[in-house]
């Protein structure tokens, strides 16, 4: 039935069979747009290509331009500076209903007056599809997104989760090459939150669709994109898969924005082969992995993922022998959270700052457990760390 | 006692108030109207015959009753001038409301669109005419129609014309006077439900494929009707009655029902058949409010 569906998108199909595509032009490409409000600049200088078929995540705090930028693909507001091409035409200045893009908002703006099947119609009768033709569309959108028997309600008769399918329906009814998802899931709660990703995620496999969805809320752009664009003050800070954005953040503040995360300022010491030597005030001298892209100056950060942090009641002895290849700061448990999977330690260090470490929970019995103002050390692995400008 | 248990429960006094005012200032006077359209004109005071006299016994208010017709509701029908005021009264007040409601929209929308601080300031513009007394304003109107008034001269200036125009006691002028005092009834409902109304409705209209002309109508103006009832309803029930700006503006030849009323109530002294022209009206305005009630039921059971 998807194949079906889909036939008019070629280059869709084609990254149906293909899961990690790779060659050929980007779908849409977004050449140093920006938009200003008055003296504040929304969008400034944001380029990015998006090839077909992908799932990419725009993420970031509210107000740093990502919904202005969702806006402009969908031509809601026009670019000031930039180009916006999609499969290779410049779509900067079309208005809204002349692009084969398609949004779905984040209150979903379905229309009040008009049926499930109405609504889901709507995109195809302006098309001016044939009756026929419409009727078949929409039951394939209504099995699509399993709304079967609910075609003659009015959207105030349905739940959230249902207005949220009737949503999406209606914007994949005109087979877009673009899907734009505005915040799709900020009005579901958490349980339902959840089932909807993975829907949502399957769906896109199955369709080839490209999506972008704009969020604020990390962990839903790390589960469903395949790519993740963190915007800030209008600016794309970096562009990444999930798991290079959270192991490899650019900066100190992608860091902190994309989940938890330990960071000590300090001074560069020496380089010992692959090794920095950095002298932090809050947590003595650690050893650090080079950075991949060089930092300047002898001012700089150093960032470790809570998770990466691990605990024991002495100092380990590392694998090769080497004392210096581990970081083990001495320091006694301040305060503990425990999350249920997972169980976060605060450790107040004798060099004077703190270092959260969180455990998993592998057992179902208390044994391995920490209690406040226990002893203990802390240790990571110089891979452990991400070196950062301060 | 009754009275101290109401007044003990404020919650059930305000639920009763409505109804108390119903019954002293509408239900309780219409009664009066009615037995009066009843009754046959005559030389006594008051005007017309019979009078009920409650002090005079039951068999005399039972010979009162009997004396009861509907001998004015029959001149009524047969009589080519209260059919024709009729007639005259709904056509203007259809034109008047179908004017209103072309010129009225697109302020209305035009409002609900603008920055949300200027809104404030249209709001008042719109408001603004309210402070002076509505009499005053008709008068000024005269004065901007009359033969060697504003409108002739920025008419003659602009050399639109060569000769002034006889505006006054015109048909047009009528409209004019009609148009400039309702509006403020059509634009406030209309632009309350379209300031209210979703911006991203629209867009979404738009996303799907709809160019703006096909937003507007199958969106914004479906959505919106909510509000063009409650100003149709606002300006077309009191244009119906309207007496004073065809009395001024509109010229003699033909009478609105309201100007008719006023002949036979006070130049003819015909009560019986004023009140029966006025329940006559009375009648022909609850019909749309009823249809308007019943269709924002169907709406309200269709919508839950």
């Amino acid at each position: 039935m998807t194949d079906e569906l889909h036939r008019t998108d070629a280059a869709a199909d084609a990254v149906g069979r293909d899961p990690h595509p790779s060659a050929g032009q980007p779908l849409l490409r977004i050449e140093g747009v920006a938009k200003a409000f008055g003296t504040f600049r929304a969008v400034d200088g944001v380029s990015l290509d998006i090839k077909s078929g992908e799932f990419f995540a725009l993420l970031g705090p509210s107000g740093c331009g990502k919904t202005t930028l969702l806006r402009m693909l969908a031509g809601f507001e026009a670019p000031a500076e930039g180009r916006i091409l999609l499969g290779g035409k410049d779509i900067a200045h079309a208005l809204p209903h002349q692009r084969p893009v398609n949004m779905m908002f984040q209150n979903y703006a379905l229309f009040p007056h008009l049926s499930v099947r109405d609504n889901i119609a709507f995109g195809l009768k302006r098309a001016g599809l044939a009756r026929d033709d419409i009727a078949r569309r929409v039951a394939e959108m209504v099995a699509l997104v399993k709304l079967d028997g609910l075609e003659q309600r009015k959207p105030d008769q349905l739940s959230g989760g249902q207005r949220q399918r009737v949503a999406l329906a209606r914007a994949l009814a005109r087979r877009p090459q673009l899907l734009l998802l505005d915040e799709p899931l900020a009005a579901l709660d958490k349980k339902l939150r959840e089932s909807t990703q993975a829907e949502l995620m399957e769906l896109q496999r199955r369709l080839g669709t490209t999506f972008i969805i704009v969020t604020h809320d990390q962990e839903e752009a790390m589960t469903m994109a395949s790519r993740i664009g963190v915007m800030k003050s209008g600016k794309l800070a970096q562009v990444a898969s999930p798991r290079e954005l959270y192991e490899a953040p650019r900066s100190r503040w992608i860091a902190e924005f994309v989940g938890d995360v330990n960071v000590f300022e300090g001074e560069f010491k020496l380089r010992d082969g692959h090794r920095l030597v950095i002298a932090t005030r809050e947590a003595g001298t650690l050893v650090t992995a080079e950075p991949r892209e060089p930092v300047g100056g002898t001012k700089l950060a150093v960032a470790i993922r809570p998770e990466k942090v691990k605990l024991a009641r002495r100092a380990p002895v590392s694998e090769t022998g080497r004392e210096a290849a581990i970081n083990s700061l001495d320091g006694v448990i301040a305060d503990i959270c425990y999350l249920g999977g997972s169980t976060t330690y605060k450790v107040k260090l004798d060099a004077g700052g703190t270092v959260q470490a969180s455990v998993v929970n592998s057992a179902r019995l208390d044994v391995d457990a920490y209690s406040v103002n226990q002893n203990v050390v802390a240790w990571f692995t110089p891979d452990d760390c991400v070196v950062l400008q301060s | 006692m009754s009275s101290r248990r109401i007044f003990a429960r404020p919650a059930r006094f305000a639920a009763i108030a409505p109804y108390l005012w119903m019954m002293l200032f509408f239900l309780v006077p219409f009664a009066f109207v009615l037995k009066i359209s009843l009754s046959q004109t005559a030389i006594a005071q008051p005007p017309y015959d019979p009078v009920f006299d409650l002090t005079a016994g039951w068999d005399a208010l039972k010979t009162a009753f009997a004396a009861l017709s509907i001998d004015n509701f029959r001149l009524l029908v047969s009589d080519d001038i209260y059919v024709f005021a009729y007639l005259r009264s709904l056509t203007v007040a259809v034109t008047a409301t179908a004017l209103l409601l072309l010129i009225g929209y697109p302020i209305a929308y035009g409002m609900a669109r603008l920055p949300k601080s200027w809104q404030a300031v249209a709001m008042v513009l719109v408001i603004v005419p309210f402070w002076t007394s509505f009499l005053i304003r008709i008068y000024a109107w005269i004065n901007i129609l009359q033969h060697d008034g504003l409108l002739n001269q920025i008419l003659l200036a602009l050399h639109l014309v060569s000769q002034p125009v006889v505006w006054l006691s015109t048909d047009s002028a009528m409209y004019i006077g009609i148009v400039y005092s309702y509006l403020p009834f059509m634009i406030l409902p209309l632009y309350a439900t379209l300031a209210k109304m979703e911006p991203a409705l629209e867009e979404a209209a738009g996303d799907l494929g709809a160019p703006p002309w096909q937003v507007f109508w199958l969106v914004t103006f479906p959505l919106s009707l909510p509000g063009v009832g409650a100003g149709v309803l606002l300006c077309f029930i009191p244009i119906v009655g309207e007496f004073v700006i065809p009395d001024l503006l509109a010229g003699s030849n033909s009478l609105m029902i309201g100007q008719t009323l006023w002949l036979e109530f006070f130049t003819n002294k015909d009560w019986p058949v004023a009140s029966a022209a006025a329940i006559v009206l009375l009648m022909v305005l609850l019909l749309p409010l009823l249809l308007y009630e019943r269709l924002q039921k169907r709406q309200l059971e269709q919508g839950h």
